[in-house]
């Protein structure tokens, strides 16, 4: 059924496992105990920082078929997208794993991008058993959006530091697992911000617009969720969102409106505003979020993915920063098995 | 004496790079690429070299000494061999500097990896 | 498109620079004199190191001070050691020759995976390639204009 922009999905779309791996920097963060594998070494034994986010894409998705106890060959499909020019994250995982794929693109709003169609396609009975999956990697994204590694700019209070990880969950069409009940479009949102390095800023507009409407389309209010969580905010972008939100009348109860950015290091770990990258959602979600669900403690959570949508070039042709963020909701299922 | 004033006068040129870099919000490509047009410029006006010998190393470690040496090889071959002396005489002072970054650059990429 | 803004942009740009931390431009100022005066003062003392137990003289021992200061970057580069000294020194790092040196390393470096071809060799002027192309041509038109002066005042 469609509501606006919102998709509510009466078929079952049922997360039947999911997987998040991370590397070195996320396994000192308070998060580490509901990741599957944490990988000590930046570089994942490969010999380029693209082959490791590949190989993080390729742990998380076959951890998470491994997870579901399903087969790989009966996977139907295959829904990814990353940050690195071509999507060649994605496309590389995808030859591995050998099933039938659908790239996408939506920066660090890839994970719920895929979320929501991965549910569209189970619920409207296209398919039965779908993969979707998200990775990023530091080194690969600072090289390709900001500078080489080793190279000294300062950089500013603002900036974020992308995940070094991968998370991906598997839906199915009937089964145990928790329910993806509904999910929210965004539209590309430009506010002028221009700066790569404050993109919590231009983030923001973009999560708000989609909150409010998926609050709108379902005409909920703000305690109909036990946690609202946008994607990769970090400390700025967050603040300005809970700001603008108010403003729309929309005040969560405290607690309740976070930002996974915000959760996957630890204060005293150097990550400047917070965490970005495809993974920062996707990990906190596919692991933390669902481990919580699954463990009883959360019933009702809407993770609104953001992200950034400029290239390397954009920025060096003076544009601004246009902005998007896909919202899923999803609801506790009955008592199902880890 | 030169060596308070090699650290204070180099330590005041990185600060105007600073001011640069975080009142006027250049990225340290705009930023050191002006620095080292300034340092063109005061040479052309002779005003680089007295500088260098009040303040030493303060003023030819910073980039600005990078403008300054292409000017001072440019101006000694055009003075032997006239107005075309400008472009083959650029590069004879700053030899040093980037045969060293390039030699140094590349062996690094020979024996290192980033770290992240 | 994006150089007229909306005022709903510009309205927004006001409450985005509201809730910018900014950046503490008076402590990276500190900072920046604080590491950038050190390191000129290191090269002061690499000059002299230079005239006394070898045969330079003021004027030519410029030369092997910034080899040697740009052999020190690249090594601490090399070892990931430098974008941590850079972060808190900013331009204490990167206005001195260091940082010329530091940005063709860390490039060369960071392509090392696209082969040394293509990856190192091309890429390595990534970053540096700014300073070379703005210094040479501010030279020759410096320089231009400096001969033309002089041709025409017969000095």
């Amino acid at each position: 059924m469609l509501k606006g922009r919102t998709w509510i999905f009466d078929h079952e779309a049922i997360i039947a496992a999911s997987s998040a791996v991370g590397g070195p920097f996320e396994a000192q963060g308070p998060l580490a105990g509901d990741f599957d594998l944490l990988f000590d070494d930046l570089w994942l034994g490969q010999d380029s920082f693209e082959k490791a986010e590949k190989k993080l894409l390729e742990q998380a998705c076959q951890t998470a078929i491994r997870k579901s106890g399903i087969r790989q060959e009966e996977i139907q499909f295959f829904l990814a997208g990353d940050l690195l020019n071509q999507i060649i994250t994605s496309s590389f995982a995808a030859r591995t794993l050998s099933i039938p794929y659908l790239g996408l693109f939506g920066a660090c709003s890839t994970s719920m991008e895929g979320l929501a169609l991965a549910a569209l396609m189970v619920s409207a009975g296209f398919a039965d058993r779908v993969l979707t999956g998200t990775a990023s990697h530091n080194g690969a994204a600072e090289k390709q959006f900001r500078y080489p590694t080793e190279y000294g700019a300062q950089k500013p209070p603002t900036a974020q530091w992308t995940v070094t990880g991968a998370g991906a969950a598997v839906v199915v069409s009937s089964g145990k697992g928790p329910r993806i009940t509904s999910a929210t479009i965004g539209r590309v949102i430009d506010k002028g911000i221009s700066d790569p390095f404050n993109m919590g800023a231009a983030m923001a507009p973009a999560a708000v617009d989609t909150i409010k409407t998926h609050f709108q389309d379902l005409q909920l209010s703000p305690t109909d969720y036990d946690l609202v969580l946008t994607g990769d905010l970090g400390k700025v972008g967050h603040s300005i969102a809970t700001e603008l939100l108010t403003k729309q009348g929309l005040i969560f109860p405290p607690g309740v409106f976070g930002d996974c950015g915000l959760m996957i290091y630890r204060d005293d770990q150097p990550v400047f505003a917070g965490a970005s990258g495809c993974a920062s959602s996707a990990c906190v979600t596919y692991g933390h979020v669902l481990n919580r669900m699954l463990q009883g403690e959360l019933k009702r959570v809407l993770i609104v993915a953001t992200g950034a949508l400029l290239s390397p070039l954009s920025y060096q042709q003076k544009e601004t920063i246009p902005c998007i963020a896909h919202a899923v909701a999803i609801h506790a299922g009955e008592e199902s098995s880890r | 004496m030169i060596f308070f004033w090699s650290f204070v006068v180099g330590g005041l040129i990185c600060v105007i790079g600073q001011l640069l870099m975080d009142v006027f919000k250049l990225t340290p490509a705009h930023t050191t690429s002006t620095l080292v047009v300034a340092g063109a410029i005061l040479d052309g006006l002779n005003l680089y070299e007295p500088l260098i010998d009040f303040a030493g190393a303060g003023a030819t470690v910073p980039i600005t000494s990078f403008g300054n040496a292409l000017v001072h090889g440019a101006m000694a071959e055009a003075e032997k061999h006239g107005l075309v002396g400008v472009i083959t005489g650029i590069f004879e002072v700053t030899s040093a500097g980037i045969s060293a970054a390039i030699i140094f650059g590349f062996i690094a990429a020979l024996l290192f990896r980033p770290k992240g | 498109m994006a150089n007229a803004k909306t005022k709903d942009q510009q309205q927004y740009q006001n409450l985005a620079n509201k809730r910018d931390p900014g950046r503490p431009a008076l402590k990276n100022c500190i900072l920046a004199f604080l590491a950038g005066g050190t390191i000129c003062l290191l090269g002061q003392l690499i000059s002299t190191f230079y005239m006394h137990f070898f045969d330079f003289t003021e004027k030519n021992a410029g030369d092997p001070t910034v080899a040697t200061l740009i052999f020190l970057s690249s090594l601490l580069t090399g070892l990931g050691l430098y974008d941590h000294i850079a972060q808190w020194a900013g331009a204490g790092t990167i206005i001195p020759v260091t940082g010329f040196a530091n940005a063709i390393t860390s490039s060369a470096i960071e392509h090392r995976s696209e082969g040394f071809v293509l990856g190192v060799g091309g890429n390595m002027f990534k970053l540096a390639g700014s300073v070379i192309v703005f210094g040479v041509f501010a030279a020759f038109v410096i320089a231009t204009i400096k001969v033309i002066i002089m041709g025409l005042g017969g000095s």
